[in-house]
């Protein structure tokens, strides 16, 4: 078992080298330079270059910027001045973290519920009712639902506040906003999987023994239709944890979701490369997890 | 039975049938084909049909919409700035007096193509690549996985900027291949758990005996019995990227104004919406009616493709 673990381990190690290999190059292929201002004399842009490294030849910051990674070292943002990355990330991710994680855990346990009903329901009404609801939050993407929540809640019934952080009600609209695409997203894949497999022999005889159809909904055809949906949930942790742009700028919450884009957009070299780095990590530990679970929740897939 | 009854037969009573005339063993009926059963049974499926229909609808306005009133998408007129639907601007004006019916439909244009070929498109290349890599399994399997996961790691602006770049930026053609190129990592690991969980079924298994290649059971065994589930995740990843576009014209890198889309249009009415609603309504109806359909549409196909729920 321990072997299995530190093998994998390795390869996650491998994954996130070469991941931080490829942005760093992929990066410096944008075509641009932070420091070009028609405002300030060249020989300070130089100064500013030389600072940051970039003035030397790209293998050598290549591997001047490997040997701080290992050091735990991310550098100084260009565009937050005199802040580190490593403090940004500190201050931003626990917001987007909460904010997200608390989203997604009402939106499985609702999205999971509701393709449940819907399996059961097949055709009819609250299949149908949960179904359109369903198509609904899909089709209304935060950019949509965001003002729309706001004018009705925060402007004319004024039960919720309709921007900022810190309070537990400040949370619930954007933690809504953020949620719904993955209820409706549970929802209808939920519905399809545990369709499915309704007519598997083993539910056929779970009935035939005459367990009640709770149990067999629950026992047998709920873990078995968890299969298709887990790959994804390792995935859908870590972007949700990151946090998101839009929903984060609608609601001015201080998260780490517009780094992502304003360290792309500015060219903001090390902010670029440490989010990267900091989500490959992640990413690669929530794969991990999800791999592990994987195997517990289907035999048929155990790694052997 | 009693022998009384007992029929008695004489030979001379049967003539042989001349050569030839063996028609009565040949099928009369047509053969069908795998997608000719798939169209039959998508047929019955009434809410499918119509929401065909009014994808076909959708598809007429899309295309003939704008020439059907004098107006262009592109040009100002600040003598009827934020007019509301009248009988000379049918779905009205926005901030910059552009006719909206014009820019509704020529900006359908743009969300439906990619909306439809920036989700089939990556979908086939994440189907063929977790398929293989589900069945195949091993070193390859790992390997391709372990590239996916650098490839979902890397933020996907970084690749959007750069194709563009080599691509040229601003048009539907280049937005199609670019999130095609960046998007079909998802579908491919859920392909990928969808083909580990079927590959030990009897009927791989059967195929295997009977020596069918790797590629045939791929393509003809595994991959048919993931559709079902999957056209649901095709159908859901649509209105993401109608949305996504906005959100990529709102950085600079989709299709450059005046040209509109239903993403940006939404965006910018969102930003006025207490006070012109109309603006936000009709392509936000637009898109709800487009989404409703394409996920009625995936509905009937899935039914359709899987033979499971087949009755």
């Amino acid at each position: 078992m321990l072997k299995y673990i530190s093998k994998k381990v390795l390869i996650a190690l491998a994954t996130v080298f070469v991941l931080a290999t490829a942005t760093f190059f992929l990066v410096k292929l944008i075509p641009g330079d932070p420091f070009l201002n028609d405002k300030i004399p060249v020989a300070v842009q130089d100064k500013q270059r030389a600072f940051y490294g970039l003035d030397k030849p790209l293998p050598q910051q290549y591997l001047t910027y490997m040997g701080n990674l290992l050091k735990g070292e991310l550098g100084y943002s260009i565009k937050k001045t005199g802040r580190t990355v490593v403090d940004i990330i500190a201050e931003a991710f626990p917001v987007s973290a909460k904010l997200g994680l608390t989203s997604l855990v009402f939106a499985e346990l609702i999205g999971l519920t509701f393709g449940i009903l819907c399996a059961q329901f097949r055709g009819k009404f609250p299949d149908y009712f949960l179904m359109v609801l369903a198509v609904l939050g899909i089709a209304l993407p935060s950019m949509v639902l965001g003002p729309i929540l706001r004018l009705i809640l925060g402007v004319k019934l004024r039960i919720l506040p309709v921007t900022g952080w810190g309070d537990w009600d400040q949370m619930i609209m954007p933690a809504i906003v953020l949620g719904l695409g993955t209820i409706a997203g549970n929802t209808r894949s939920m519905r399809a999987s545990m369709l499915a497999i309704t007519t598997q022999d083993y539910i056929k005889t779970a009935r035939a023994k005459g367990l009640p159809p709770i149990k067999v909904i629950l026992k047998h055809q709920f873990k078995n239709s968890l299969v298709p949906i887990i790959p994804n949930l390792g995935v859908q942790i870590a972007s949700v944890m990151m946090g998101s742009f839009v929903v984060e700028s609608m609601f001015l919450i201080p998260g780490l979701g517009r780094y992502f884009v304003d360290s792309i957009t500015n060219l903001d070299y090390p902010l670029i490369m440490g989010l990267t780095v900091f989500y490959g990590v992640f990413l690669v530990t929530m794969n991990l997890l999800v791999d592990v679970l994987y195997g517990l929740i289907d035999p048929r897939i155990r790694v052997k | 039975m009693n022998e009384s009854e007992k029929m008695i037969f004489d030979a001379n009573a049967f003539d042989p049938l001349p050569e030839g005339s063996l028609e009565q063993d040949q099928i009369v009926r047509k053969k069908t084909s795998y997608w000719g059963d798939v169209w039959r049974t998508f047929k019955k499926n009434k809410p499918a049909v119509i929401s065909l229909w009014v994808m076909g609808l959708m598809v007429f306005f899309v295309v003939f919409g704008p020439m059907m009133n004098e107006f262009n998408y592109y040009s100002n007129d600040y003598s009827c700035t934020n007019q509301t639907p009248n009988m000379v601007h049918w779905f009205g004006t926005d901030n910059l007096g552009r006719d909206l019916w014009t820019r509704v439909w020529e900006g359908g244009r743009i969300s439906l193509l990619i909306a439809i070929f920036a989700t089939l498109i990556p979908e086939a290349i994440g189907m063929t690549i977790g398929g293989i890599s589900g069945y195949i399994g091993g070193k390859l399997d790992m390997f391709i996985m372990r590239v996916i996961d650098v490839l979902m790691g890397i933020p996907s602006l970084i690749y959007m900027i750069l194709l563009m770049i080599v691509l040229g930026k601003g048009n539907a053609m280049t937005l199609v291949i670019a999130i095609s190129i960046t998007g079909w990592m998802g579908s491919a690991r859920s392909t990928r758990g969808l083909v580990l969980q079927l590959k030990t079924r009897e009927f791989v298994v059967a195929s295997e005996t009977l020596g069918a290649s790797p590629a045939w059971i791929i393509a003809k065994r595994l991959i048919p019995n993931t559709l079902g589930i999957r056209v649901v995740g095709i159908t859901m990843s649509m209105p993401g990227v109608i949305f996504y576009e906005a959100f990529l014209s709102y950085i600079g890198l989709g299709v450059t104004p005046p040209s509109p889309s239903w993403g940006q249009l939404i965006k910018s009415a969102g930003e006025v919406f207490r006070y012109y609603p109309y603006q936000f309504i009709i392509p936000c109806v637009c898109v709800s009616i487009t989404m409703l359909c394409l996920n009625l549409i995936g509905d009937g196909l899935r039914d359709a493709l899987d033979p499971k729920l087949r009755s």
